[in-house]
């Protein structure tokens, strides 16, 4: 069974704009799913729609086999959303935010407590719990709406771009909880504008772009259809002029060190082999961009001019 | 999990939140009708009312009691939910209800109990502020009770209405300024229609909020400008009215889906 069954979904605003073109995904359950695109692509909206927040257009939606439309209860209680903006009361205490939306799924108050409790433990919040929300900093709001997602224990979580304006430390902290729970076996969906992000955690990708899903694929598949990648090397004495190596275009960086672009069928032995014939050291070697950052880039460079083009020659 | 016991646990959770938001700001929500009335009592009842004599065949400060008692559960019932509802939408965390499989119904009846439980508790303070300063008496338990708690659902339910609608702090004060506060003044607070010419006897039984006090004055003192009977189906079919509209307000998700 799928965690997240989507087939022809369509979202068109009482404006006009059509945000969702005919969406169809699968996300299998026990996955962890990345759903990137540029802003206004369409994953907001989507995600909108899956848990009940915005109204769609057209298309089916199924979670764990519930129907939105026939079932939407069965949806909304087998989800947990941690959406992008904070949308909890500012004045209320924390503890008590995470027990209310444990009322609102019909849990009572006593086991309640002891889930928020858990998951505020978890989450390193509980020495904070009688505080106003608003009294939190920014990565702790954001381990809060984790908490408040999590306290019915739904089969499918889903976070809006959950670490942004999160420092590294805390970031790195809630990658490694969001691996536990999907490793006991809470199937996650996550939007990022991290690609990092997205790559060191998720198994399977889907790229949206207008409303369209331009790819969907396993994360490992998707990264070998990476032709080229751009590292840059380190030299031990920084250079004036470029070298030449046949078969590798090397620029110059500014502060003397190179940058070059590397097919991967050609591979980086006979790039080096040149390097320590022409007599220099290379002290590191780095990706000059994340790979699936590259890669997301050529995606919806691709997905988008073949399109512009028809339109003009239509 | 039981349905029907979850629905209690949600109903129960959005109660005990709006009963705990007023309480925790007694100061702007409990406080103020205490003290306005006190004023009204001292000036209208006390200074004013003595040299008014008797009205209906009651003392003025009697006669007036029931009003002011009832426009303050129908002035904070309504603030309660519309502020508190319009916060809710301001703030964004209506949507840990929507994202919730928690009926319409049950999202409206929490909010109209918060509602409820902020007017009543306001009427009970009135009163006991008016027995400082008279003799309170009931005729009839049961329709002061009955009056009591179906107004308050009325004008809560109204606040509900509003804050759907309301796109801005302005927008939740309009109707309580411009169309509430007359209502109640010209529903028979004050007065007796029964003083006012013909035609504007006639205008004044447009008022709905007439009826309410009228009912309400009946429940204490056993008299009323109208009957009763008529006040409490206006009040029903106005209920029934807005109740109606809210859920369908809600189930088209107007204000807060997109």
């Amino acid at each position: 069974m799928h965690a997240l069954s989507i087939r022809g979904l369509e979202k068109t605003y009482g404006n006009g704009f059509q945000a969702v073109k005919g969406i169809d995904l699968d996300v299998p359950q026990g996955e962890f799913f990345a759903l990137l695109g540029p802003n206004g692509a369409g994953k907001s909206t989507t995600i909108g729609i899956v848990s009940s927040l915005v109204n769609k257009s057209a298309g089916t939606v199924r979670v764990f086999g519930h129907d939105l439309d026939t079932d939407p209860s069965g949806v909304k209680a087998a989800i947990g959303l941690v959406p992008q903006e904070f949308n909890f009361n500012q004045f209320e205490p924390v503890e008590e935010i995470v027990i209310n939306q444990a009322g609102y799924y019909g849990i009572p108050r006593r086991e309640a407590k002891a889930r928020a409790e858990q998951y505020l433990k978890q989450l390193d919040l509980w020495d904070r719990r009688r505080s106003e929300a608003r009294q939190l900093s920014g990565g702790m709001k954001r381990r809060l709406m984790i908490a408040r997602a999590l306290v019915h224990r739904p089969g499918l979580l889903i976070l809006d771009e959950p670490t942004a304006g999160v420092d590294i430390e805390i970031r790195h902290g809630m990658w490694a909880f969001l691996k536990t729970i999907n490793a006991e076996g809470t199937s996650i969906i996550l939007t990022t504008n991290y690609l990092e992000e997205a790559e060191n955690l998720c198994r399977q990708i889907a790229i949206i772009d207008h409303g369209r899903i331009v790819q969907q694929a396993r994360m490992d598949e998707l990264l070998r259809r990476l032709h080229t990648e751009t590292f840059v090397l380190t030299l031990a004495d920084p250079l004036s002029a470029a070298p030449v190596v046949p078969g590798y275009p090397i620029t110059l960086r500014e502060d003397g060190n190179l940058e070059v672009t590397v097919d991967a069928e050609r591979g980086v032995n006979p790039l080096f082999a040149g390097l320590t014939e022409l007599g220099l050291k290379v002290t590191s070697l780095r990706n000059k961009q994340n790979r699936l950052e590259q890669l997301f880039i050529d995606l919806v460079k691709a997905g988008r001019l073949p399109k512009n083009n028809g339109e003009g020659r239509a | 999990m039981n349905r029907w016991s979850a629905y209690w646990t949600a109903f129960s959770t959005i109660l005990f939140k709006e009963i705990m938001r007023f309480v925790r700001i007694w100061v702007q929500t409990i406080l103020p009708p205490a003290i306005t009335m006190t004023l009204y009592f001292v000036i209208f009842g006390k200074l004013i009312g003595e040299q008014i004599g008797e009205m209906d065949g009651f003392k003025y400060i009697d006669f007036i009691v029931p009003g002011l008692i009832l426009m303050s559960v129908i002035s904070n019932s309504y603030a309660n939910v519309v502020s508190s509802f319009y916060s809710s939408k301001f703030q964004r965390h209506v949507e840990e209800l929507l994202i919730a499989p928690v009926p319409n119904w049950v999202i409206l009846a929490g909010y109209v109990g918060g509602g409820v439980a902020r007017g009543v508790s306001v009427g009970i303070v009135v009163t006991v502020v008016a027995m400082f300063f008279t003799d309170i008496s009931v005729h009839s338990y049961g329709v002061t009770l009955l009056v009591f708690v179906v107004t308050s659902i009325l004008f809560a339910t109204a606040g509900f209405i509003n804050a759907v609608y309301a796109n801005s702090f302005d927008d939740i004060s309009i109707v309580p300024t411009f169309v509430l506060t007359p209502l109640t003044y010209l529903g028979g607070v004050f007065y007796s229609i029964s003083l006012l010419p013909s035609f504007w006897q006639s205008v004044s039984l447009a008022n709905p909020v007439l009826y309410m006090i009228n009912a309400f004055r009946y429940g204490l003192l056993g008299v009323s400008d109208i009957p009763v009977a008529a006040a409490f189906g206006l009040i029903a079919v106005f209920t029934v009215i807005l109740v109606g509209f809210a859920l369908r307000l809600l189930d088209r998700g107007v204000g807060i889906k997109s």
